[in-house]
Formats: C-alpha cells, sequence, structure tokens
C-alpha cells in the first residue's frame, strides 16, 4: 500500500475546509440558539418557558440524522411548493449555509441544557447587584453573568463541539461536498476507499485533539481569578 | 398522511414481508451492538487502568481513536473501505463476513460503542473509594475476587447513569445504519419518501418513533437507577414537624 493521494490531496483539502467552516459556522448559531434559549428556558414568561423547554425536549429525543434529513428537505420541499404556487423559478437552498442552519438548530437545543446549568450555577446576587446598579439587563449580562457563566459552561461546550464536529462528518448525506465525499470520489476513482477514508479520519482525529488542547488553554482562562484548594 | 400510515406502519414497525425492518431492525443493532461493547469494554476498562504501559497504551490508543473520529467515518472505512482491500476481498472466510452490509454496520457500532463504554467504565473503575479495595485486600481477596465482588459491582453502578447516556447516544447513531443498506427506520423513512415524495411525514413518522423509543429508554433507565442505586440517594425525611429552631 502506498501513502501517495494519487492528485486528490486538493480536494480533499478544500473538503476540509467546508466540514471546517460548516462545523465553526453552526457552532456560532448554536450558541447564539444556546444563550437565547437557556434564558427563555429560565424566564418567568411561561410561553418563552414551556417553548424552550418543548424544544430542547424534541431536539434532543430525536437522532440529529433524522432531524438533518427532514429539515433539510422538507423545507427545500416547502419552499418548491411555494414558489410553483406563485410561478416563480425553483429557489435552490445553497447546500453549504443549509447545512449549517440545520446543524446551528439542532445543536442550538444542546447548548440550551449547556447554558442553563451554567446560568444557575453563579450565584443570583452577581445579576441583582448589578441591575441594582442601573445597568440595563443585556449589559449586565455580558459584563457580569457571561463570563461567571462561561467557567461553568466550558466542559459541557467542549462536549458539544466534540460531538458537532463528528456530525458535520455527515452533511455530505445532504448533498454538501465536505471531505467525506471528497475521500468517496477519490475512493472510487482509485478504488483505494480505504485509505482515503482513513486520510479523512486522521483529519478528524487531528481536529478533534486539537479542539480538546485549545479547550484547555480557555478553560485556564476563564478559571482566572477562582481559587481552587490544593489537595 | 392517514394513507402513508395505512401502507407503510408494518415497515417502519417490523417487516417489509421480507426482512426485519424498521423500529424492530433498530432495536435489534442497539441491543446487540450495546451487548457485544459492554462485555468487551470491561476487560478493555481494566487494561485501561492497568499501571502494565503494554496494557492501558493500546486500549487508550483504541479509545482516542474511536472517540476522536465520526461513526460514519469508521462505518465507511469498514463497509466500503474493507472491501476494496485485497486480502480481504479473497479471502473466502473474510469476505463473507464483510460482504454483508449487516456485518460492518455491527462490527463498526461495537467498536465504536466499546471505546466510549469502555472510558466510561475505567472512570467509574478509578473512582472506587479506596477504602472498599483495601478492605477487600485486607480479608485476603485475590485480584480477581476483588474485581469480581467489589470493584466491577460498586463500580458498575456508579457509571449507570454515564451509561444510560452512551446507549441513547447509540440509539441516535444507529440510523447511520442506513448508509450501509441495513433497513433500518430511518432507511425505512427514506425509502417511503423516495416511493411518496412526502418528505416531511415520511421522515416526521420515523422521528417521532425515535423521540418515543428516548423516552422510554430514559423512564428504563431511571427505574434502573432507582432500584440499583438506591443506597446513593440523598436521604429522605418523613414528615416531621419542623424544629423551630435548630440548638447550635
Amino acid at each position: 500500500m502506498t501513502f501517495s493521494l494519487e492528485g486528490y490531496g486538493q480536494l480533499i483539502l478544500a473538503g476540509t475546509w467546508v466540514t471546517l467552516k460548516i462545523a465553526l459556522l453552526s457552532m456560532v448559531v448554536a450558541f447564539g440558539i444556546g444563550l437565547a434559549g437557556a434564558v427563555a428556558k429560565l424566564s418567568a414568561n411561561p410561553v418563552l418557558a414551556w417553548g424552550a423547554g418543548l424544544y430542547t425536549t424534541l431536539i434532543r429525543g430525536i437522532p440529529a440524522l433524522v432531524l438533518m434529513l427532514l429539515l433539510y428537505f422538507s423545507v427545500q420541499m416547502g419552499l418548491n411548493r411555494v414558489t410553483e404556487h406563485f410561478g416563480l423559478h425553483q429557489l435552490d437552498i445553497e447546500p453549504v449555509s443549509a447545512a449549517i442552519l440545520v446543524l446551528g438548530f439542532i445543536y442550538g437545543a444542546y447548548f440550551i441544557e449547556t447554558f442553563r446549568g451554567a446560568y444557575l450555577a453563579v450565584p443570583r446576587g452577581q445579576m441583582e447587584a448589578a441591575l441594582a446598579m442601573g445597568m440595563p439587563w443585556l449589559r449586565a449580562f455580558r459584563r457580569i453573568q457571561f463570563p461567571q457563566m462561561m467557567r461553568f459552561a466550558l466542559p459541557g461546550v467542549a462536549n458539544n463541539w466534540l460531538v458537532l464536529v463528528k456530525t458535520a462528518g455527515l452533511v455530505s448525506l445532504l448533498g454538501v461536498n465536505d471531505m467525506v465525499k471528497a475521500a468517496r470520489q477519490a475512493g472510487s476513482a482509485t478504488m483505494r476507499q480505504f485509505f482515503f477514508y482513513g486520510v479523512v479520519a486522521v483529519i478528524f482525529l487531528a481536529i478533534t485533539s486539537l479542539s480538546q488542547i485549545l479547550l484547555q488553554v480557555l478553560e485556564r482562562r476563564f478559571a482566572i481569578g477562582v481559587r481552587e484548594a490544593r489537595l | 398522511m392517514i394513507d402513508l400510515i395505512q401502507t407503510y406502519w408494518k415497515s417502519y414497525l417490523w417487516s417489509d414481508g421480507f426482512n426485519l425492518t424498521g423500529l424492530a431492525m433498530t432495536l435489534w443493532l442497539l441491543v446487540l451492538s450495546c451487548a457485544l461493547g459492554f462485555l468487551l469494554s470491561i476487560p478493555l476498562a481494566i487494561a485501561r487502568n492497568s499501571r502494565n504501559p503494554w496494557l492501558w497504551r493500546p486500549v487508550w490508543l483504541f479509545t482516542f481513536v474511536f472517540r476522536g473520529t465520526p461513526l460514519f467515518v469508521q462505518l465507511l472505512m469498514i463497509y466500503s473501505g474493507l472491501a476494496g482491500i485485497h486480502g480481504i476481498r479473497h479471502s473466502p472466510l473474510l469476505w463473507s463476513f464483510f460482504r454483508s452490509g449487516f456485518h460492518c454496520v455491527i462490527v463498526a457500532f461495537v467498536l465504536n460503542t466499546c471505546a466510549y463504554t469502555t472510558e466510561i467504565f475505567a472512570g467509574a473503575i478509578k473512582a472506587t473509594p479506596f477504602g472498599e479495595i483495601e478492605a477487600g485486600q485486607a480479608i485476603g481477596m485475590s485480584r480477581a475476587t476483588l474485581y469480581r465482588r467489589v470493584i466491577l459491582p460498586s463500580s458498575l453502578r456508579r457509571a449507570l447513569p454515564a451509561y444510560s447516556n452512551e446507549v441513547i447516544f447509540m440509539l441516535h447513531s444507529t440510523s447511520v445504519a442506513f448508509t450501509a443498506t441495513v433497513p433500518d427506520l430511518l432507511k425505512v423513512a427514506v425509502d417511503v419518501n423516495a416511493a411518496t415524495f412526502m418528505t416531511f411525514q415520511a421522515y416526521g413518522i420515523a422521528a417521532v418513533i425515535y423521540l418515543g423509543v428516548t423516552f422510554a429508554l430514559v423512564a428504563l433507565f431511571r427505574r434502573a437507577e432507582h432500584r440499583w442505586l438506591a443506597y446513593l440517594q440523598p436521604q429522605t425525611v418523613l414528615a416531621s414537624p419542623r424544629p423551630k429552631e435548630l440548638p447550635c
């Protein structure tokens, strides 16, 4: 077995970039949904709390792959029906951004649970003191609540990110030209599927190991100012 | 919608008339891979905690690789990859095994869940209170007896909450089996979608069934925890008049 990429290196590299882009951007979407959803789930407004609760329970109870296919294809079908009704041209959703939105929507539910726990771990008095000083709620959240809750949220965020990266490996099933698809093309052209999927596995391993190192650094950074007892 | 259910409910639940399909296939995949993964993970978890580097290093590498890569890529390597390797294609025994999509799926699932379960159990074994181990040693238990009577019963119980998460994660992971042509719940949904173009309904029915199984598993594990982890529950105080003043 030789270790030559037989000219498919460029294709796989481009695919890696697509996979990384999808994972990172859907992480941003999920992070935003998570923060907003956690606040909604903890709010006194029963409609918001109940809605956020329903969202997290439903989404986390259904496999991500099933949701990806369900959302991706039914939104496209729905859109086709609308454009057909109005006699317009078919609007094709661009696969990469659709994958980002779908993954972000799914993992938002997981982030809500992470952030909800972290929010509750910060003493209530912190937020109350900030509001009592006359800070607007958003500024109090940004300056007081958020930096403190991130310390508790980071282990969960790290875990969600690692699961999200691995789920981003499924987007070729939605027709996205990611690195798994690049490996399939290279593999079937050269009849060396095992080798090319192995290359993809090694790239994933590098991404997950690097993120673990990076998250440890972040964890140390957000723990600044916290005293720990040495045993 | 009603037509779709009337035509396909049997395929969604257990059979298309020839093969095990849908929910039954998903559950069979789940039970088989979790059971085999469980059995394999116990010796591996013990080896993971060994002081001998020739024992723990390979196990560490195995869990690192299988937890760091997506199950989908592992399945592709086994299902599409092995078929292209000369030594396997031309060995009658290996080829008759790996030719079946179902076998490939089971091998990938068992290896994957085994890696996660090994880390869960190894963590629980490591967290065994030292008093339990020292007590066992003090009454002269051999290493094997110590593991069998003290360490494993106690650590497997404590691992139950994390293990229940892994089983639910595995249920969700079984949905990639359809890429290897195994007729699981998602494969039925994909086929129904292709036959009827009722995308939302076809996938929606599968999603509802998955949701039901998830809830059932959560309830099942809650009962198991109630039974086997009863001694770790916080003590409930029976209704008694609250003392007016705490003596201090």
